[in-house]
């Protein structure tokens, strides 16, 4: 299909330069917003990975202050997470969804410009505490009272950022919602969705769940410190120990949020490059909707230390083991779904497939990791670490790279470079493990995490695990530039169907799709 | 502006619909401000993280006391680390029959150069014993003022419940003072208050 033939009332009004992308509410320019801000903060938070591996290339302090470490720390996982990860499905989220349901746009589009434009505000606060008295937020992502609450100026900034992020995000979540809800095409049933579609609506009701609960316990600090309540204050009658309760009642399905929709993503992927439907489809659906369920009892597996009762410890463990039985249905079903396919081998099916493999390495770890008598051992040291490093940048972030180049030829209309793209692929990959695998040994061996100095005996796997560090670090250039040259028209142009097995109303758009696409509901098959 | 719900019904009801989802995220809101109470009730009632109960005299004279049984009840103290104040047990453990109405002894001394009220929280371990750890007095109910060079004997009256696990040979009851800063905190939440 080529730009639709009807007239629309709105074309000619399509404003150009900055007020475009400041009062879009059109959903391809909001993705792109989306895309564009989420990879920026790629590199921001990532060169402050690079400052803490630079720091820990030798035992003994070399570069920074422990205190400037711990910000390093603590900024790059709020970054990653809230600036990096997140968005980048919200993106995704936004250009996709509407031309997958066949819809003209999102359904709140006002509301989806507000959305995307409080996250610049949010970093910018969150970011500038950086350059403030007493430094940035240095007492880790999970902000733990009371250690949190002896943080300089960047404390409200903190807690006035996180409310932003949260605001964002459930704003994004009620869009989609309403979107997949009510804005289908006719006769794009809910057993017709793709699966990157289901993944992003339980999604969106994880996010609807669980950002008011952080928002709620980050207010709770933020009265705490400034306001004389004694929420987590123990002088008060408080109890820090019952902050980590509601973050990570928060936390958990957090970790939910960052990886369903990546499951979404391989989903559309895998069948595409094995030219075979999705094995097992319905219940990939159930496995999705039972891993957001179980996702909110498991949240204490984080706390087994805290000094649980037996009881308690034994229901977090096994509520957190039995997650392994949906998210090994969803690795069969891709399996299955390449067995016997006439596979090939293009960069977005590398990626998805070192996703399948490394992600279930993460998930093996976070196996060890709840079991309760175990944990006693990993709970705080590199191999947590490892294992969350395996699930978030091998998972999440392999699956946002994969799906850049599976759907980066349909946005700009060209082919990226293949070669480039497989070098990419492989100096990722490769450097990937060397940077996060011997993090499991320094684990074991008993090294703690968030520290900027060490015992003498990690020294030999923590340079290997540096070196592996810049390396990855500096094959994301290679992406970057892939990228910038797809965006600026370079390469050969992208036919609508890009690739051979694709399936789905987004493939029957010429790429680039039409400004507006849909404005007509399309046929569905 | 350029989206063109194909009627109006849709777009009303994207609207309904999302006013819906966003009384959802309010809701959970008020959820994450729920689980502060339930929290606490769930560990004064089950006695999770160490919380110990508070009885009156009347209840504590009910229990029959288990002449066959000891139990070793140690005392451990702290003071948080900007409180300048000397804080220790005047034993350090004591053996009791569970069922018995044991009084201890706390001291206490202001090493600072002004006034400054105290607050101490209690917690006993291990945390399955919390429950069956019982205060009738202790000076941990009420807020301790002490003057520069000051001393106090602060006392606590307590009672092991006669149905104590029978594995549990040793507890640890462990108090630790914090400064109360204008005396907002306590008045701001009484209610939530541990015991
Ligand atoms: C089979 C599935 C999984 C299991 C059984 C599991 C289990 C665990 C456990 C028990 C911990 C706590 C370790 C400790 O602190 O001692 C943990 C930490 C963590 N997990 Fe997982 N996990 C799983 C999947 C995931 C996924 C899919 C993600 C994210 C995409 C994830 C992200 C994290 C993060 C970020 C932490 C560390 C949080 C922190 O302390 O900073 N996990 N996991
Ligand atoms: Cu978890």
């Amino acid at each position: 299909m080529t730009e639709l033939a009807l007239p629309h009332p709105h074309d000619h009004t399509h404003p150009s330069g900055i007020t475009r992308w400041l009062f879009t509410t059109n959903h391809k320019d909001i993705g792109t917003l989306y895309l564009l801000f989420s990879v920026s903060m790629l590199f921001i938070g990532g060169s402050f990975a690079m400052v803490v591996r630079a720091e820990l290339f030798q035992p003994g302090l070399q570069f920074v202050s422990p205190h400037f470490f711990n910000q390093m720390a603590t900024m790059h996982a709020l970054v990653m997470i809230f600036g990096a990860v997140m968005p980048a499905f919200v993106g995704l989220a936004n250009w996709m969804i509407p031309l997958m349901i066949g819809a003209p746009d999102m359904a709140l589009p006002r509301l989806n410009n507000w959305s995307f434009w409080l996250l610049p505000f949010a970093f910018t606060l969150l970011l500038a505490t950086l350059f403030m008295p007493g430094g940035a937020p240095s007492g880790g992502w999970t902000m733990y009272p009371p250690l949190v609450l002896q943080m300089g100026m960047a404390f409200p900034f903190l807690i006035f950022a996180v409310h932003l992020m949260g605001l964002s995000s459930v704003m994004g979540a009620i869009n989609v919602i309403t979107t997949v809800f009510n804005m289908r095409a006719p006769g794009m049933t809910y057993g017709k969705l793709p699966l990157f579609v289901w993944t992003w609506v339980i999604t969106a009701f994880l996010l609807i769940a669980a950002m008011p609960v952080l928002a709620g316990a980050v207010t709770m600090l933020l009265t705490d410190k400034f306001f004389g309540t004694s929420f987590f204050n123990a002088a008060g009658g408080g109890d820090p120990v019952m902050f980590q309760h509601v973050f990570w009642f928060f936390g958990h399905p957090e970790v939910y949020i960052m990886i369903l929709p990546a499951f979404g993503i391989v989903s559309q992927i895998v069948p595409t490059f094995a030219r075979k439907p999705l094995f097992g489809y319905t219940s990939m659906i159930y496995a999705v909707a039972s891993i957001a369920f179980l996702s909110f009892i498991v949240w204490a597996h984080h706390m087994f230390t805290v000094g649980m009762p037996l009881a308690g410890e034994l229901f977090f463990m096994y509520s957190t083991v039995l997650i392994a039985v949906p998210t090994g249905v969803k690795v069969f079903n891709w399996v299955a779904t390449m067995w016997r396919g006439s596979m090939t081998f293009e960069t977005p099916m590398l990626w998805a497939l070192c996703f399948i493999i490394l992600f279930s390495i993460g998930g093996f770890s976070g196996l060890m990791l709840g079991l309760a008598p175990v944990d006693f051992q990993y709970q705080d040291t590199y191999f947590v670490v490892a294992h969350f490093h395996y699930v978030l940048v091998t998972g999440a972030v392999f699956a946002i790279i994969a799906g850049v180049y599976f759907w980066l030829p349909k946005w700009t209309g060209r082919m990226y470079d293949e070669r480039l793209g497989k070098l990419h692929f492989w100096l990722s990959t490769i450097s990937v493990n060397v940077l996060f695998f011997p993090q499991h040994f320094l684990g074991l061996a008993g090294m703690p995490r968030r520290i900027p100095d060490y015992a003498v005996q990690f020294s030999g796997w923590n340079m290997v695990s540096s070196l592996g560090a810049f390396a990855f670090g500096a094959s994301q250039l290679i992406f970057l530039y892939i990228v910038v040259r797809a965006i600026s028209g370079h390469g050969a142009k992208a036919s609508a169907q890009v690739w051979e097995g694709a399936q789905g109303l987004e493939w029957t758009l010429s790429s680039p799709p039409p400004y507006h696409s849909f404005n007509e509901p399309p046929k569905v098959p | 502006m350029n989206v063109q719900p194909r009627t109006a019904n849709i777009a009303a009801g994207n609207r309904r619909l999302a006013w819906q989802l966003a009384a959802g995220a309010l809701l959970m809101t008020g959820f994450g401000y729920l689980l502060v109470p339930l929290y606490q009730v769930f560990c004064e009632y089950t006695g999770f993280n160490g919380t110990t109960s508070r009885i009156n005299h009347g209840q504590a004279a009910t229990q029959g006391i288990d002449r066959t049984r000891w139990v070793t009840v140690e005392f451990a103290a702290n003071t948080s680390v900007d409180l300048p104040w000397e804080f220790s047990p005047v034993v350090a453990s004591v053996r009791v029959h569970p069922g018995e109405m044991v009084l201890a002894q706390y001291q206490a001394r202001n090493l600072g150069n002004r006034a400054i009220v105290g607050q101490a929280v209690p917690s006993v371990t291990p945390g399955t014993a919390a429950a069956h750890f019982r205060k009738i007095e202790c000076f941990c109910f009420s807020r301790q003022p002490l003057d520069p060079g000051q001393a106090l004997t602060l006392p606590v009256q307590f009672q092991v419940d006669t149905d104590l696990p029978r594995e549990i040979g040793t507890l640890t009851l462990s108090y630790t003072f914090f400064e109360q800063r204008g005396g907002r905190i306590s008045s701001a939440r009484p209610r939530l208050t541990k015991l």
